[in-house]
């Protein structure tokens, strides 16, 4: 089964909603479309009983603000060589991912029913060459800034106007490569890359800081050279500014405080939803408080 | 039936023929880059470097970054090629070559340079033997072993214009010329017989191609008529000459400057075993090798005339 563009989405690269909309209407519009997207995650990861839900709602706002406040894509033409592009480095939250990528019109919320069902193009993690708007596929930890890096190298090479957009999960902060690529993108001032660090301070077994300490994360990216800005990972408007305004001659990371789990009372900030499935009544209840 | 087989003395190495046809190609193509890791001198990229500074990407001693770099600029309409040493290249960056390049069927060249044992007295850490081994199991990447000057710079053309995933081994050790110049010194997954024979068949790749054709020589002499391919592609695998080479001489001696698990034999052996089964040897790497030059290796490890003969009169005589 291939996906394609419900019939009514409109050619053209494009961001959905205006720059020039006022803070309070962005922010509303945003919380209604990261709502949605963790009712439909929560759905999905129901039915399918396998999933990353924590990691999933905690990125939810980060997904939302970046796909329809941020990003110049096309639907109708995934490959537009001017689009913007995004990469999910912690690929496991790809059910947050389809969400998106369906709510943005690059495939029918239909498909979404048939996440990890035998033959479907929704993987447990993301495949570009099934799902349309998937830029590099990710899944094993700390890949996706390295290709970032090389996006946004070829972006100055073309010298090409478009920005490039990693999300990483804190934990995957632990994968040498990231640093690799973190260096080398400091080292180049690529002023034309935004990465993402949903912070959540847990990580599949246990918190970040009991694990392998992060902290100072912050420092560590200014280090590396990067331009650090830190906000709150579920306030909209904060994410906006962060993610829109101009980072000149430095790579920008932004540190987004987040809550894995966010959004449902009994999931949030709890080791086991890494990827524990919930029951039926939980995802009703689930439902019920993001509604 | 065979005219003798005139070996010159080489006097360079594949690296030349490399930079030089990825030079000429960069002039007219803008896609073209190079991506490497503090490799410059040691991948022969200095004239690149000179002519296209922007395009030459060092991202230095970080081999994991530089394959992920390379499939991120082939994401941004470039075609990539992504150059390091034969270990390094693919012994660090395995799961990046299977993840970002392969999997993403993103058209990224990896040129893991100075292959097989050509660094020799460094040891097995500098040694590039396992490459085709745990290369040939990631789906949809081809792994190209040029001969010779002649055929490294066919393969590269090729590889430029493919867009596809591939391996190219660009060989440090001197070889003399085995194929003709020209475009057609390579065709992607196509083995070519370079000496006819009824008896035997000597199934080389690389730098072992001229040991082949001269091991042939001495067969001859002793009257044995060993055919000789040079399989230039080790995957995908030109089957139907693989197949012909068995049925038509019923014996087959692999030479590879690799581990003799998972390469070259190996992949000969999967074909003839389903379609057409006959003797075989594998000949190459057995163990981590002791201190030497590769050409003292070559011998250590029968990858010579005397190993090849031995190895093919004993199919023969068994």
């Amino acid at each position: 089964m291939g996906l394609t563009p419900p019939a009514n989405v409109k050619p053209g690269l494009a961001t959905p909603l205006p720059s020039t909309l006022s803070s309070d209407e962005r922010a509303k519009e945003l919380r209604l479309k990261a709502q949605t997207v963790r009712r439909s995650v929560a759905e999905m990861i129901g039915r399918a009983r396998l999933g990353h839900i924590g990691g999933d709602f905690s990125v939810s706002d980060i997904l939302a603000t970046l796909f329809f406040s941020v990003l110049r894509l096309d639907p109708t033409n995934p490959a537009a060589p001017q689009r913007d592009r995004f990469i999910l480095s912690k690929g496991h939250c790809a059910a947050a991912l389809y969400s998106t990528l369906a709510l943005r019109g690059f495939f029918s919320v239909d498909a979404l029913k048939t996440f990890v069902e035998p033959l479907s193009p929704l993987n447990g993690h993301p495949n570009r060459r099934k799902v349309p708007g998937v830029e590099a596929n990710t899944g094993p930890l700390g890949h996706g800034l390295p290709v970032g890096v090389g996006v946004a190298i070829g972006a100055k090479l073309a010298h090409a106007d478009w920005r490039t957009f990693v999300v990483l999960g804190d934990g995957e902060l632990q994968e040498g490569s990231n640093w690799e690529a973190a260096m080398c993108a400091g080292h180049r001032e690529l002023d034309n890359l935004v990465a993402i660090i949903d912070r959540n301070r847990l990580q599949q077994g246990a918190r970040t800081e009991d694990t392998n300490r992060l902290e100072p994360l912050g420092d560590k990216w200014r280090a590396f050279g990067w331009d650090v800005v830190t906000v709150d990972g579920h306030d909209h408007s904060a994410l906006y500014q962060a993610l829109s305004s101009p980072h000149p001659g430095k790579p920008r990371c932004v540190i987004a405080d987040t809550i894995k789990g966010k959004g449902v009372s009994f999931i949030e900030d709890r080791v086991e939803w890494h990827h524990k499935v919930p029951s039926p009544e939980q995802v009703e209840l689930a439902l019920k408080e993001l509604a | 039936m065979n005219a003798p087989v005139d070996i010159p003395v080489p006097t360079f190495d594949c690296r030349v023929a490399f930079a030089e046809t990825l030079i000429e190609l960069a002039k007219v193509d803008e896609r073209i880059v190079a991506v490497c890791n503090d490799s410059v001198g040691s991948s022969n990229l200095g004239g690149f470097q000179k002519l296209f500074p922007e395009r030459l990407v060092n991202v230095g001693i970080a081999e994991q970054n530089m394959v992920g770099v390379g499939a991120g600029l082939a994401n941004a309409g470039f075609i990539p090629f992504v150059c390091g040493a034969g270990p390094f290249l693919t012994g660090r960056a395995l799961e990046q070559i299977k993840v970002d390049v392969a999997y993403n069927n993103f058209p990224v060249v990896l040129c893991g340079m100075s292959p097989g044992m050509a660094y020799g007295e460094l040891g097995p850490t500098h040694h590039s033997i396992e490459d085709l081994s745990w290369l040939r199991a990631i789906d949809g990447l081809g792994i190209v072993v040029p001969a010779d000057p002649a055929q490294t710079s066919a393969a590269v053309r090729w590889a430029a214009a493919a867009g596809t995933p591939c391996y190219i081994r660009v060989g440090r050790t001197k070889v003399p010329a085995v194929t003709p110049d020209g475009a057609d010194a390579f065709g992607f997954s196509r083995a070519d017989v370079l000496r006819k024979g009824a008896d035997v068949s000597l199934v080389a790749t690389g730098a072992m191609v001229s040991r082949a054709l001269a091991a042939a020589e001495v067969l001859a002499a002793k009257g044995v008529d060993a055919r000789v391919l040079n399989v230039s592609t080790v995957k995908p695998l030109d089957e139907a000459a693989i197949v012909a080479a068995a049925r038509e001489t019923g014996a087959i001696v692999t030479i590879e400057e690799a581990v003799i698990q998972g390469g070259l034999g190996a992949a000969v052996a999967e074909t003839v075993v389903h379609h057409a089964p006959v003797p075989m040897r594998i000949l190459g790497v057995t163990s981590f090798a002791p201190t030497g030059t590769a050409e003292f290796l070559f011998d250590h490890f029968g990858l010579n005339s005397e190993g090849i003969v031995a190895a093919a009169l004993e199919l023969k005589t068994r």
